[in-house]
């Protein structure tokens, strides 16, 4: 009977946390599902403060802060109204949560648009301060996943938006996005985890036709 | 069976459990306005929400019992409540308040110009400095271009606010710089003897300054150098004027580097090519090295120091005004070394400490001589005290030490304490081989405190003081700075401030047989500014009262000596500043503007008068643009001044008198500079080339500074520029680094 009970118990203890996780699993998806339709800033506040509440309430796991993040850095290119070191103060925060569970290339995907995005505000005033933070999340990233498509992508994309006459141009970076297309297609993200930028490049190089 | 009852019955308990419960309210701050974006979060749950527009929040939770309710928002302190849910809706109202932090607050800023790789209020960098047209990489040249600052083309220095230029002081890393022009030369402004390259941050206080400085009675032009390099390289460099060659070395680990570099600048070709109003007998001549090393003693602490030492000589024999026929020789030879080494470290738990040393020599021998056709010395009676020599060393040393302890929020309290010491020896040999000489010893020991205050983001104060003890005067001075700054819109703010600023005599007017105290300057400045991203503007306006000007009396028939401290004066203005990133596609423009009204009576002034050296309507236009497809910068400016007021003051054996007095007229001038990059955007390229073409005065205005008068007042002669137009060309070529993510940068 003892051991009956042991079992029993051992059986409610698992299926609790099979709940916890099929919970998690729903909230994120749930989330992600919005992520995909929602456009405003206000919108992409509200969905980054509930992965941060997913990341807070869970403590060990790293992707809900990694999206609390990106949701930020979505908001932080499309929103040109938007006061961009605050919001770029509050997705490294974020990312600095994400990477003391887990420290690895993606985080340094959107720590490399936020620097990005602070600098853009005034190019030549503030490229001696965040040139070289931009520089080091790409660095770093690659050190971690030289193969990220993510960060091939971000790569790419600056030679593609950068005129021919600073060093960039379209021709310079069609070969570079073809690699980077290459990477996304052998990639085989897991459940949850990120598998954005491959529409983005398709639609660059349909841009070539 | 029964396990799978138990867990049926489990099942449906946790079903009745999930019963919703809806929490809703409002999020306001402490002036009772909504805060929109706030999260609201149920703690260790997934549940909460976003406040609205209102500052409106709505969530459901299946939770039930006592939890916290925590909310977040940016520029606010996280706020908690506990609640208790049973199952009836909620409704909570919660209160946050501001937090002030350094996005947000008001910048204390009035009278000061910032300049650097700052986030914000950058006015000038050092690539500014370089590519201003008619500045000549000179980094008081590209300041002139600011109001508060004179164009004063005869002799060097920032005369500022109706100040003299011995009113400007100059410091690097904290420390005092005790010759930061060469040596002087009559009628020829000097440049400053460091490159605008070696320095990250520049603060330009046009009056107001920090308690942290003083012994300036206008001015502060404070610089700080240039951490860690990010790369390596060496450099080369060819010009019309000068060839240089330098190395930086960055250590493997990126914690320390060294660097060196040489120059020697010989003005021959140019003379040649163009004509000099002066007839050169020795050709200006310099060698100059410099070497650096910095080390990272931690994340946060960096200890840096850099050396300097220049030898320069020039001779130059101008047609004597006194006496027909005749000619005025003046030599000079400079020997110049500068140290300075500084450190700076966080010491954790909101302390930092900031020291530095600097030791410095300086060496003139002057010469001067009344020469014949034949370049033969003559003396003729009246005339013999212009055969001299004069040899001039000194040495300085300077150290200060600065502690700044974080209080509540951003607010921070600064104390520290400085010393100064000088000796300065004069040896002066007259025409008959009579000598003199004077040693002037001064120790000048200062204690300082500030504190920064924030009251809330919109609102800050800065309140300081500083105790000067004088050796060589036996005097001490207390001197009070009160700075606010009131937010009064999310990009504009006013400020105001208010100082005593002490000064002892300047030395050229030692040894006095008198006693002497300070020179006292009361500053009262109002701002208001507004700062987007790609705009500045800036108007300030100013009262400034001068007490205990030093006046001088005659002795030795030619020398000017410190009489007494009954001198006086004021100056008042409007300055307005606006420049702008944004109107005019790949445009980069900035226009300044000050009016001045200002009389002084001091040295050997009869009375107050509008001095010599202030001009009344001061402006200037500077452009700059890159075109990439051509890979070159086209950088102009225009600078103008009203005619400045020119006197002959002659003594007449008992006062000093005008003997002669007018206006000068308008001054004009346009420069132009071009830098051409052609490495640029060869990706990986190993060299990175700049040519530079730059002409001063470009359509050869007149421009005339003023008079020097015969000894006996019965003639005068212009004071001109060297040369009508100036021309300049050079290459520049930096090895092992690639600029062009640089260039492509800074001009995007």
């Amino acid at each position: 009977m003892k051991k009956i009970l042991s079992l029993f118990a051992a059986s409610i203890i698992m299926f609790s946390a099979a709940a916890q996780s099929e919970k998690y699993v729903k909230a994120m998806e749930a989330n992600l599902a919005k992520f995909d339709t929602v456009k405003t800033t206000a919108g992409l506040i509200d969905l980054s403060n509930a992965f941060a509440r997913i990341g807070d309430a869970e403590k060990d796991q790293w992707l809900p802060y990694y999206y609390a993040a990106l949701t930020l850095s979505t908001a932080g290119w499309s929103d040109q109204s938007l006061d961009k070191d605050a919001n770029a103060e509050k997705i490294k925060a974020f990312c600095a949560k994400a990477e003391a569970i887990n420290d690895n290339a993606e985080i340094c995907a959107v720590r490399n648009m936020a620097a990005t995005q602070q600098m853009l505000v005034d190019p030549q005033a503030r490229w001696q301060t965040y040139g070289p933070e931009v520089a080091s999340a790409m660095e770093k990233g690659l050190k971690l996943d030289p193969d990220n498509p993510r960060l091939h992508f971000l790569q790419a994309s600056g030679v593609f938006n950068t005129p021919e006459q600073f060093g960039g141009g379209k021709d310079k970076a069609k070969p570079m996005l073809e690699k980077t297309l290459e990477l996304f297609n052998a990639e085989n993200p897991k459940p949850l985890y990120p598998h954005w930028g491959k529409k983005q490049v398709e639609d660059m190089l349909a841009s070539y036709k | 069976m029964k396990p799978l009852c138990y867990i049926f019955i489990l099942l449906i308990i946790g079903y009745y459990g999930n019963a919703q419960t809806k929490i809703s309210g409002t999020i306001k701050d402490n002036k009772n306005k909504p805060v929109p974006s706030a999260s609201i979060v149920l703690k260790d749950t997934y549940d909460g929400a976003t406040s609205d527009s209102s500052g409106i929040f709505s969530f459901t939770t299946a939770e039930k019992g006592k939890l916290t309710l925590t909310v977040t928002a940016v520029g606010y302190r996280p706020a908690e409540q506990i609640i208790d849910i049973t199952g009836n809706d909620i409704t909570i109202n919660i209160a946050v308040k501001e937090e002030v932090s350094e996005l947000k607050a008001v910048i204390i800023s009035a009278g000061s110009f910032e300049a650097g790789d700052k986030k914000r209020v950058t006015v000038l960098n050092s690539i500014d400095v370089a590519t201003t047209a008619g500045a000549n990489a000179d980094i008081t040249g590209a300041l002139k271009t600011l109001p508060g600052a004179q164009q004063v083309g005869e002799s060097e220095g920032l005369f500022v606010r109706g100040g003299t230029a011995a009113e400007t002081k100059t410091f690097i890393d904290g420390t005092l710089v005790n010759n930061f022009f060469y040596s002087s030369v009559p009628g020829i402004a000097q440049r400053g003897r460091f490159s605008p390259f070696l320095f990250k941050g520049t603060v330009f206080s046009t009056g107001g300054y920090s308690a942290l400085y003083g012994q300036a009675l206008s001015s502060a032009l404070i610089l700080e150098s240039i951490d860690l390099p990010e790369q390596g390289s060496s450099n080369i460099g060819v010009s019309v004027l000068s060839l240089n060659a330098g190395h930086q070395h960055l250590a493997k680990n990126k914690k320390s580097s060294w660097g060196i570099s040489y120059s020697y600048a010989n003005l021959w070709l140019a003379f040649k090519a163009i004509k000099q109003r002066q007839n050169y007998s020795r050709v200006p001549e310099y060698h100059e090295g410099d070497a650096n090393f910095r080390i990272k003693t931690s994340e946060t602490g960096i200890i840096k120091y850099y050396g300097y030492f220049s030898a320069n000589r020039l001779g130059i024999i101008t047609p004597s005004i006194d006496t027909a026929g005749y000619y005025d020789a003046f030599n000079i030879k400079n020997f110049n070394m500068y140290h300075n080494l500084s450190y700076r470290e966080s010491l954790g738990n909101g302390w930092k400490l900031t020291t530095g040393i600097s030791y410095s020599t300086n060496k003139d021998n002057i010469e001067g001589q009344l020469q014949d056709g034949a370049e033969k010395e003559v003396n003729i009676p009246p005339l013999a005290y212009k055969n001299f020599e004069l040899e001039s060393p000194g040495q300085y040393f300077n150290a200060k030490t600065v502690i700044d302890k974080r209080l509540m929020g951003i607010s921070v309290i600064r104390f520290g304490g400085e010393y100064n010491y000088s000796n300065d020896k004069y040896h002066y040999t007259l025409y008959n081989g009579q000598k003199f000489s004077s040693s002037i010893v001064e120790n000048l020991k200062a204690v300082f405190a500030e504190t920064d205050i924030y009251i809330t983001n919109d609102l800050a104060a800065k309140i300081g003081g500083r105790f000067e003890h004088s050796s060589l005067l036996n005097k001490s001075n207390i001197a009070p700075r009160v700075s606010l700054a009131y937010k009064t819109g999310k990009q504009s703010q006013a400020s105001l401030a208010y100082g005593i600023f002490y000064q002892n005599p300047e030395k050229k007017y030692l040894p006095s047989p008198d006693v002497l105290t300070f020179s006292k300057a009361t500053h009262y400045i109002a701002q208001y500014q507004k700062v987007t991203s790609k705009t500045t503007f800036r108007s300030e306006v100013f009262y400034k009262k001068y007490n205990d000007l030093i006046k001088t009396d005659m002795i030795n028939a030619a020398q000017q000596v410190a009489a007494n401290n009954n001198g006086y004066g004021d100056a008042k203005g409007l300055e307005i500043f606006w420049r702008d990133k944004k109107t005019f596609k790949n445009i980069d423009y900035w226009v300044s503007y000050s009016y001045l009204d200002t009389k002084r009576d001091y040295t050997n002034f009869p009375y107050a008068i509008q001095p010599n050296f202030a001009a009344k309507h001061t402006a200037s236009l500077v452009m700059k643009k890159f075109v990439t497809k051509w890979k070159t910068g086209f950088n102009m400016s225009y600078t103008y001044a009203s005619g400045r007021p020119y006197y002959n003051i002659m003594y007449d054996g008992s006062n000093y008198k005008f003997t002669d007095m007018g206006k000068a007229k308008d001054y004009n001038n346009v420069s132009f500079s071009l830098n051409y990059l052609p490495g640029l955007f060869k990706k990986d390229s190993k060299t990175f080339t700049v040519l530079v073409l730059t002409v001063n005065n470009i359509f050869g205005i007149n421009q005339l500074y003023g008079y020097n008068y015969s000894y006996d007042g019965s003639r005068k002669t212009p004071i001109l520029p060297p040369s009508r137009t100036f021309i300049f060309l050079g290459a520049f070529i930096s090895f092992g680094i690639d600029r062009t993510e640089d260039a492509i940068n800074s001009n995007l």
